[in-house]
């Protein structure tokens, strides 16, 4: 039942992603591309479990990778889009 | 209540705030915010999944978040914003391994079922193909390795083998999963491949279709690993960003005129020449572009990749103010699959200051383009090039194109008269009306600013 449920979100998810983006400025393509990169992050949330179950040495070796590459996407990614978002100026703010 | 709903709860509000994130992503004016949001979603998401039962230790996740905060923040803190593209992908790539090895770490979990077996394999093999794939479109974007498209002898067969592979050892696995099987390296050795594989054959023009599609495959990676170990808040968020990427890539596509499929497979770059080109080309001094320029009254500049490598864009912002100021109207047109992401050359304009207001999209400027007297074209070549409108036999026949051809004069700022990344010569450079300034486009730029000074 809980596979069910499961796929339950995704095609939802799935259907709501389609939505969301379908109309957009191709000026944002680029903070979108990469914000939604930093969502893909989201597998940080995951990796805690296998870093500090201390389940095996690997186990907490492949989580401990894990946590720092997914946090390098989170991190970087959503500093990187404000960091691009910030340049974008309407003619009224930069004559401020 | 217990922990476990409290995890729950909060994932819900999560993924609220990732919806409204990228809801607002959409809008110019409330971008910023939007990615706040977003970001904020993310620091609840994490807080909840540190909270979650069966977690003993704390100290090596505190050691992998510090070593992944200062790597992520000084990357993007210190990166270049023409090298944007390259370092999006890297980003990309460590989130795709971090799929791969959620969904391997957590076959020593205790029993394995079916299921999981599965939903594991999906997250290395989707996770693997993101990383090296990523890691080559990274080697490509900063041309450490050569940017044209790679295609050898037996690349099919290759590449049918590899997913043959796949196959085969992938069911092996599934049959009788277990956390040190055989068939497990083997998929994660062959995935690993498929990835480097299937982004050699991409030349460098392409690069935005495949930067957006393997920014799809990170999110579905991270959707597998949720499936993996039965985490909401991955399924959710990993399919709201596949379903995003897929949407950008067919939006990238659109704008090339072709389907994915022939993106992916046809080699751009190896193929067959159009008509060869006869003309003469009729060069232009700095001078003479000024006194143009200065007679212009309606001037429009077309970017393309050069104007990143020539790192051009805060002089052609100037030379847009002097024209403004000389009474002239200013616009940038951008094509949409102009530089190597979408919206490359946005971004760099931005980082220069040009208002978002001057910037205009290729279906707004190509109905007007004939009262516009000059069209600058910086380090453009392929998005300008009329073969798309005219030759049939040209290998980027149909692609819409921004039609500078048509303005009364055209500008082509160009280091020397090589071709394009696609490897196809442009009749534009030798049209009656095409003037050509060679040099690098910033010191030509700066030189015309100079007589205007």
């Amino acid at each position: 039942m809980e596979v069910v449920f499961l796929t339950f979100i995704l095609v939802l998810s799935i259907f709501l992603g389609f939505e969301l983006i379908s109309k957009v400025p191709a000026t944002l393509h680029t903070p979108l591309m990469s914000g939604a990169n930093a969502i893909s992050g989201i597998t940080l949330a995951g990796a805690f479990l296998s870093a500090g179950a201390m389940n095996s040495e690997m186990a907490t070796i492949l989580g401990t990778a894990a946590v720092t590459f997914a946090t390098i996407n989170v991190v970087g990614g959503y500093m990187v889009t404000d960091r691009m978002l910030s340049m974008f100026k309407s003619k009224r703010e930069s004559v401020k | 209540m217990n922990i476990e709903l409290i995890a729950n709860l909060s994932y819900i509000v999560a993924a609220v705030l990732f919806i409204f994130g990228l809801k607002m992503l959409g809008n110019p004016a409330t971008a910023r915010r939007g990615n706040r949001l977003s970001a904020f979603g993310m620091l609840i998401a994490v807080v909840a999944g540190l909270n979650s039962q069966g977690i003993v230790s704390y100290e090596y996740i505190a050691g992998g978040i510090i070593a992944g905060t200062i790597i992520g923040a000084l990357a993007a803190r210190l990166v270049m914003m023409t090298a944007m593209p390259e370092m999006v992908a890297l980003f990309n790539g460590s989130g795709g391994v971090a799929s791969l090895l959620v969904g391997w770490g957590t076959l020593y979990g205790g029993d394995i079922s079916m299921f999981t077996a599965i939903t594991v394999l999906l997250a290395v093999l989707i996770g693997g193909v993101t990383f090296t794939g990523s890691l080559i479109a990274y080697g490509k974007l900063s041309e450490t390795i050569r940017s044209a498209a790679l295609v050898f002898t037996g690349q099919r067969i290759v590449n049918s083998l590899v997913l043959a592979g796949l196959i085969g050892s992938g069911v092996m696995f599934t049959l009788a999963p277990a956390a040190d099987s055989q068939w497990l390296y083997i998929v994660l050795a062959l995935a690993l491949l498929l990835g480097i594989m299937a982004v050699i054959p991409i030349g460098g023009a392409d690069m935005p279709v495949v930067i957006s599609l393997l920014n799809s495959y990170s999110g579905i990676a991270a959707c597998a690993a949720g499936f993996a170990i039965g985490n909401n808040i991955l399924i959710v968020a990993g399919s709201l960003v596949g379903a995003a990427g897929i949407i950008l890539t067919n939006i990238m596509c659109k704008a090339m005129n072709r389907s994915l499929v022939n993106v992916l497979f046809s080699g751009f770059g190896a193929v067959k020449q159009g008509k060869a080109i006869e003309g003469e080309v009729k060069p232009l001094s700095v001078e003479d572009a000024y006194y143009i320029l200065e007679a212009a009254s309606n001037v429009c500049f077309v970017p393309g990749y050069g104007m990143a490598v020539a790192q051009a864009q805060h002089v052609v912002k100037e030379l847009g103010q002097i024209l403004e100021a000389n009474g002239a109207e200013v616009s940038f047109a951008i094509h949409p699959v102009a530089g190597r992401m979408p919206g490359h050359m946005n971004v760099l304009l931005a980082e220069a200051d040009v208002p978002y207001e001057q910037l205009v999209e290729m279906d707004d400027i190509n109905p007007r383009i004939e009262n516009v007297d000059v069209a600058i074209v910086i380090g453009a070549n392929d998005v300008v090039n009329p073969s798309a409108r005219e030759d049939q036999d040209s290998p980027i026949y149909g692609m819409p194109i921004i039609n500078v051809d048509h303005a009364r004069t055209v500008f082509v700022l160009k280091r020397s008269m090589a071709s394009g990344f696609s490897g196809v010569d442009n009749p534009l450079f030798f049209g009656e009306n095409t003037r050509m300034l060679f040099g690098d486009a910033k010191e030509s730029i700066s030189g015309v600013i100079g007589e205007f000074g």
